[in-house]
């Protein structure tokens, strides 16, 4: 391993980090913005033009405010709470590939972090070690309405994660591999993405990815009518701040999966037709691949102005008796499919 | 190697402090953290799949539901039931019993050579899935069979009974 390799990773590795940040901050201006549009009103727009400052203004103010930690609480796991919640939240993004190879000065640079093979298995995994933030802090909180919310996150995220497990089944007897660089290489263009093969996977993934990132229908676990504030009911300052910006890293990551497995990542049509070199196609393809994770935060962001939220016995309903069988029948009918295919064709 | 040395030490000391710690939420935790590092002992082995299934089934979900349940429960000094002096003496017994078997094997051991794999890409994925699914199909199919039986029992235990009228 020469010392080019890691600093090359370096360089990549701190890239994703700042976009991921940045991205997520300026998705908290965007939603309210969405909002604004939705409602027909302006949304944020003093903070400098159209508002862009806005975002630093918020986290100026996380910063400089009061930070309480309740005597009752658990300290230890007080803080653990939110740091794992930041934490897992940042590292799902390690296995996502940004783009194809460059090529600078004679080297291939791929855009990716880490190829590992079983890449699809590692978001999971990262997806599911993200609710013990939520489980600790308020467990560890000592209050009864954070209590409601942590116990409401841990059986909804559990009970989604079921039928997302079983979508990806799905695909994966598709694409034949695990390794998300392999996934995207081959929905080449635009007629080889995986939307088309598997839209019925591509609903139950998407709604699962909506539940696992606890936005709206899905937001149980901190519906301030029924919880005050649910988990975060006790936070403050910028342990409050982190929880909050977690669950937009969140969204952003799973957008990014998204059109990673379904929407050809950072494919798009004509791309080989243009005429351009390896590296144009690449750049474009980066940018491509941003667009389609723009439209999805936008599509998030639609979908909580526009529907309500469940109740939770509906929740439960949704995940265990529809969803869960839906994608079983996904699996066998990807399954006859492909026999038949490989058997006439 | 040391590398191995390393994890196995965080291996062991992480279960001592489940069993060692009072709280049980924090037993819970400890046991997370094991489970973390066991997985650490599968990359080490480029066992990669069965590294991120353990991460997965074990530290994402099954701890998950064992955390819930401890929350649910609200364990603390006061609940917990007062052990009767024999219960004391039977477990002090048993204690020393499993001690002796413990030290008596201790002296038996030897160091045994270092693992070298024959075939070090067993463990990922499509080399696994092959192997499962030819060598192993029996066996595989029939933990499967078993996997749903339990299951089916667990929600015939937890269905209400319907009132006959």
């Amino acid at each position: 391993m020469e010392a080019i390799f890691i600093i090359e990773k370096l360089v990549l590795i701190v890239v994703v980090f700042v976009l991921t940040l940045v991205i997520a901050m300026y998705s908290t201006l965007a939603e309210r913005k969405v909002a604004g549009f939705m409602q027909d009103r302006k949304g944020p727009d003093r903070a400098g033009p159209f508002g862009i400052l806005q975002p630093l203004a918020d986290g100026g103010k996380f910063f400089f405010k009061e930070e309480i930690i309740p005597a009752g609480a658990h300290k230890g796991l007080f803080i653990a709470g939110p740091t794992i919640a930041i934490i897992t939240a940042c590292i799902s993004s390690a296995v996502i590939p940004w783009g194809q190879s460059l090529q600078i000065g004679g080297r291939t640079v791929e855009l990716q972090v880490a190829d590992v093979n079983v890449g699809v298995l590692y978001i999971f995994g990262v997806i599911a070690l993200g609710v013990y933030g939520i489980m600790l802090g308020g467990w560890a909180s000592n209050n009864k309405f954070s209590l409601m919310g942590a116990i409401r996150a841990a059986s909804q995220s559990i009970s989604y994660e079921v039928a997302m497990g079983l979508s990806i089944i799905a695909l994966l007897m598709v694409t034949q591999t695990l390794s998300l660089k392999e996934i995207v290489a081959q929905q080449e263009g635009f007629v080889n993405w995986n939307i088309w093969v598997q839209p019925l996977g591509f609903i139950i993934f998407m709604t699962c990815a909506f539940a696992e990132c606890n936005r709206v229908p899905f937001d149980l676990p901190e519906c301030e009518t029924e919880l005050v504030g649910g988990y975060h009911t006790e936070y403050s300052s910028m342990k409050l701040g982190l929880y909050m910006f977690s669950e937009y890293i969140n969204m952003f990551v799973s957008s990014a999966v998204m059109s990673t497995l379904y929407f050809g990542g950072y494919n798009f049509p004509f791309m080989y037709d243009l005429g351009l070199s390896q590296n144009w196609i690449t750049v474009i393809g980066v940018l491509v691949f941003f667009l389609k994770i723009f439209a999805f935060i936008f599509f998030f962001m639609w979908i909580r102005w526009t529907l309500p939220r469940f109740r939770y016995d509906q929740l439960m309903n949704l995940g265990w008796k529809i969803l869960i069988p839906l994608a079983i029948a996904n699996i066998v009918l990807t399954g006859v499919i492909t026999l038949i295919k490989d058997t006439y064709w | 190697m040391s590398l191995f040395y390393f994890v196995a030490f965080l291996s062991i000391f992480f279960s001592l402090m489940v069993i060692i710690t009072k709280n049980p939420v924090h037993s819970v935790l400890y046991l997370v953290i094991t489970f973390f590092t066991f997985t650490v002992h599968y990359v080490l082995l480029n066992a990669q799949f069965l590294a991120v299934v353990n991460f997965i089934v074990y530290m994402g979900a099954i701890m998950v539901l064992f955390l819930f349940v401890l929350m649910l429960l609200n364990l603390n000094k006061e609940t917990e039931p007062m052990k009767s002096v024999l219960i004391k003496v039977i477990g002090a017994v048993a204690g020393m019993c499993l001690l002796v078997t413990v030290a008596g094997s201790i002296r038996a051991m030897e160091v045994s050579d270092p693992l070298i794999l024959k075939n070090p890409d067993i463990g990922l994925v499509s080399s696994l899935g092959k192997v499962l699914f030819n060598e192993f199909l029996l066996p595989f199919e029939i933990s499967s069979l078993l996997l749903l039986t339990a299951m089916v029992g667990a929600v015939l235990l937890a269905k209400k009974e319907q009132k006959s009228i």
